[in-house]
C-alpha cells in the first residue's frame, strides 16, 4: 500500500463491519474536512471528534474567574483569542471587555513579560489554558519572570492532560474502535504513554501529522489494525514525535506542574487529567483550585455528547439554529479548533 | 523631534503650517490649491462614489504604510464597480505626539500612490485628537463609469470562469507578523489596481463581476457572489496561488489563506472564452503576474473546494476573526 490513490481506493472499498474512528484533536477534525477525507471513505467508517480542544473543555466558572480579575483596578487578563468568545456562567470576556474590564488577546503570551516590566504598577492574569503543546511554554514564562525578577505576571491555570482523558474515556466509552492520537501533544509527550492504553483496552492509537495523506495513512493503519484484531499504538508523524517524547517539555512540566483531577465542561471531573503548579511556585498562581461547574446545561447544549463523540453536531437542537459561531451557546462552536464550529464552517 | 501637538488641531498658526508644510506641498494640484470651504469641479457621466477609513496599526510596515494604504483602498473600490478612479478626498485625524516626520513620509507614500493611480486629492481635513501618536485616515473617492460598463455579481453565468490577480494573504500575514514581532520577508501587496482592470477592459475583456480581496478574504467573497448570482462555485486548492513563506505562516498559526485579507488583489469574473486573454493582459503587468484562474461558476448553490486528496470541502463565509489556535 504505498500511493495516495491506494489509500484512498482501500478506505473508500472498505466493506466489513461499521467502525467507528475518534480524531481526539481538533486540528486533526480540521484537517479531515479542509482535505475532504470524509467524502473519500466508506460509509461503514465513521469518523469521530474527541475532547482535543482546550477552549471546549474549559469550565464556566474558570471563564467568570478571569472576568473577575479582568475587572480589578490595575489588572490584565491577558489570553488566547478564542477564549474570547466562550461563555461563562453569565458574559463572555469579550462582552466583559465592553463594559470596560481589561482584557487583551496574544498570540504568544511570552510577550507579556515585556509589559510587565514597563508597568510595575500593572498586574498581568494569563489565562493558562490548554494541553501539554502550551504547558511548558508557561513553564518557560515562570522560569524567565524569576530570572528576571519580575512578579507582576501571575497565571490563572486550567490545564488538561490527554492521556488520563483518553484512558477516562475508553473506560466509559465502548462503542469506538480505534484513535488517531493528537499529532501536537505526541510531540511533547512521545509514543510510549500509549501502549499502556492499548493494552488496557485493546484498542489500536495511530499518531498522525496534520496533512490529508497523514490522516488517509493513519485511518489504513487503524482499519486495517481493527480488522486484523492487532492494538498498536503506532506512530507515523516520525519526523517530529520521538518515542519518549521531548525531554526539555517534558522537564519543565515536571519541574514546575502536578498531576491533580479536573473538572471537564460538559463531561466531569476526570481523575488525574489536570495540571497544576506546584507548592512552591505558588507566587505565580491566581487559581489554584481545581475549577467545577454545579449548574447543568439549562440551554439544551449538548457539547459534552458531542466531546466524547455520542453525538454528532447535527444532533444538538441548538447546533445552526441559536448556536452559530457568531453567537455560540456550547464551548464547542467558539474555537476554529471546535467540533461544532468546524462542522459549521464545512457541513 | 518634532510631534503633533493639540496646537495643530487648532485652526491657528500651527494648523496652517501643518496644512502648507505638508499636506499641500505633496498633494499639490490646481484643484486643492485654491483652499476653499469644498473642492469644485466638473464631471458629467455615471459616477461610482465610495469611502472607507484606514484604522491599521501598525502604521509602518513592509510594503506600505497607512497612507498609500488609504490611498488605494478607496481607489479599488471605485476600480472593482468597472469605475476610473478621478477625484480623492482625504480626512486625517491624528493623535498628539505624532513624529511630524512619520506623518510626512505616509503623506509623500500617498501621493505617490495617488499618481500611480492617476487620481486628484482634491480635499481634506486635519483634526487633532489626544492620544499616543497614532492617525486614522479616511478616504472617499469618485469615479466615472464609462457608458458600455455594467458589472454586477448578478451577470455571472454558468462557466464563467474565476481569477485571481495574485497571492492570497500577503497584507494579512504581513500585519499580523509585524503585530506578533515575527521577523519574515513578508509584504504587503498594497497598490492600486485600477491601471490593471482598465487594461483588462481596453483589451475588450468581457469582465462580468470584479472585487477586491479585502477583509474576509476569497472565501468570504466568493460565497457574496454566490449568493447575488444564484449560482455556485467550484474552485480548486491546488490552484489557490500562496506566496510560500504566507503558507508556511499559516501553516503554524492555524490560518488559512483564503479567509485572510489582501489590499491589492482581486477576484474577477470573466466570460469562459476570454479567460485565457485575460490571463495573458494580466501577466503583462507587475501586479498580475501570478494571476490564475482558480474555478468556475456551476449551476447550484454555495461555494465548494475539491481539496488536493480529490475530496469536496464546503467553503463558508468567515465567522469572526480568524483567530490563530492555541494547540
Amino acid at each position: 500500500m504505498n500511493t495516495t490513490q491506494e489509500l484512498i481506493e482501500y478506505l473508500k472499498n472498505y466493506d466489513g463491519p461499521p467502525i467507528k474512528i475518534m480524531e481526539v484533536c481538533g486540528t486533526h477534525t480540521a484537517s479531515i474536512f479542509k482535505n475532504g477525507i470524509r467524502s473519500l471513505i466508506s460509509d461503514k467508517i465513521k469518523l469521530i471528534s474527541g475532547p482535543g480542544c482546550p477552549v471546549c473543555v474549559t469550565p464556566k466558572s474558570y471563564i467568570d474567574q478571569c472576568i473577575e480579575y479582568a475587572k480589578l483596578d490595575n489588572h490584565c487578563l491577558i489570553t488566547f483569542g478564542d477564549m474570547l468568545k466562550v461563555t461563562g456562567s453569565q458574559e463572555n470576556l469579550l462582552e466583559a471587555k465592553a463594559q470596560g474590564a481589561h482584557v487583551e488577546m496574544v498570540y504568544a503570551p511570552h510577550s507579556v513579560l515585556e509589559k510587565a516590566q514597563k508597568n510595575p504598577e500593572m498586574t498581568y492574569v494569563i489565562a493558562g489554558v490548554g494541553f501539554e503543546t502550551t504547558v511548558p511554554s508557561y513553564g518557560l514564562i515562570i522560569e524567565e519572570a524569576r530570572k528576571r525578577k519580575i512578579n507582576n505576571v501571575k497565571f490563572l491555570f486550567c490545564l488538561k492532560t490527554v492521556i488520563p482523558a483518553l484512558d477516562w474515556l475508553c473506560s466509559v466509552e465502548e462503542g469506538i474502535d480505534g484513535f488517531i492520537a493528537p499529532g501536537h501533544v505526541s510531540v511533547i509527550i512521545g509514543r510510549k504513554p500509549y501502549d499502556a492504553l492499548t493494552e488496557k483496552y485493546k484498542k489500536p492509537f495511530v499518531i498522525a501529522g496534520f496533512e490529508g495523506e497523514h490522516i488517509l495513512m493513519a485511518l489504513y493503519d487503524l482499519v486495517h489494525q481493527i480488522e486484523k484484531g492487532l492494538h498498536r499504538a503506532d506512530n507515523l508523524y516520525k519526523n517530529v514525535v520521538k518515542e519518549t517524547g521531548n525531554k526539555k517539555a517534558l522537564d519543565l512540566i515536571s519541574e514546575y506542574f502536578e498531576l491533580k483531577d479536573s473538572f471537564w465542561r460538559g463531561v466531569g471531573t476526570i481523575p488525574g487529567s489536570g495540571l497544576y503548579i506546584k507548592e512552591k511556585y505558588k507566587d505565580f498562581d491566581l487559581g489554584n483550585k481545581p475549577f467545577e461547574d454545579h449548574t447543568v446545561e439549562s440551554s439544551g447544549c449538548r457539547c459534552g455528547e458531542i466531546i466524547l463523540g455520542r453525538i454528532e453536531p447535527t444532533e444538538c437542537p441548538l447546533f445552526k439554529t441559536v448556536c452559530t459561531p457568531l453567537e455560540p451557546y456550547g464551548a464547542c462552536m467558539v474555537s476554529p479548533e471546535g467540533t461544532c464550529g468546524i462542522w459549521y464552517r464545512n457541513v | 523631534m518634532e510631534t503633533i501637538t493639540m496646537s495643530h488641531g487648532s485652526g491657528g498658526k500651527s494648523s496652517d503650517q501643518l496644512i502648507s508644510h505638508i499636506f499641500a506641498k505633496h498633494f499639490s494640484n490646481p484643484i486643492l490649491n485654491k483652499m476653499e470651504d469644498a473642492a469644485v469641479f466638473e464631471i458629467c457621466g455615471k459616477v461610482a462614489y465610495s469611502t472607507d477609513s484606514f484604522v491599521v496599526d501598525p502604521i509602518f510596515f513592509p510594503g506600505g504604510n497607512i497612507g498609500k494604504l488609504a490611498l488605494c483602498g478607496t481607489v479599488n473600490d471605485l476600480a472593482m464597480m468597472g469605475a476610473i478612479p478621478k477625484y480623492v478626498t482625504a480626512g486625517f485625524i491624528l493623535e498628539e505626539g505624532l513624529p511630524l516626520d512619520q506623518l510626512e513620509e505616509l503623506v509623500m507614500a500617498m501621493a505617490d500612490a495617488a499618481r500611480e493611480a492617476n487620481v486628484t486629492i482634491v480635499a481634506g481635513d486635519t483634526k487633532v485628537v489626544e492620544g499616543k501618536g497614532g492617525l486614522y485616515i479616511n478616504t472617499s473617492g469618485i469615479g466615472l463609469i464609462p457608458e458600455d460598463r455594467n458589472i454586477s455579481p448578478t451577470h455571472c453565468a454558468v462557466g464563467d470562469a474565476i481569477i485571481v490577480s495574485g497571492n492570497m494573504g500577503d497584507h494579512h500575514g504581513c500585519i499580523l507578523s509585524q503585530r506578533m514581532g515575527i521577523e519574515n520577508g513578508i509584504k504587503s501587496d498594497c497598490t492600486p489596481l485600477n491601471n490593471l482592470v482598465e487594461k483588462l477592459f481596453k483589451g475588450g475583456i468581457r469582465v462580468k463581476a470584479m472585487r477586491d480581496i479585502t477583509r474576509g478574504g476569497l472565501g468570504t467573497i466568493l460565497n457574496e457572489m454566490a449568493h447575488s448570482s444564484n449560482n455556485s462555485i467550484e474552485i480548486f486548492d491546488e490552484k489557490i496561488p500562496v506566496h510560500p513563506e504566507v503558507a508556511a505562516f499559516c501553516d503554524i498559526l492555524g490560518l488559512d489563506p483564503i479567509y485572510m485579507a489582501n489590499e491589492g488583489k482581486f477576484v474577477l469574473f470573466v466570460h469562459p472564452d476570454d479567460e485565457e486573454k485575460a490571463l495573458n493582459i494580466m501577466h503583462g503587468d507587475k501586479d498580475g503576474k501570478e494571476a490564475k484562474t482558480i474555478g468556475s461558476v456551476k449551476e447550484g448553490a454555495g461555494v465548494y473546494a475539491i481539496t488536493k486528496l480529490g475530496g469536496k470541502r464546503m467553503i463558508d463565509l468567515l465567522f469572526g476573526e480568524g483567530l490563530p489556535r492555541i494547540c
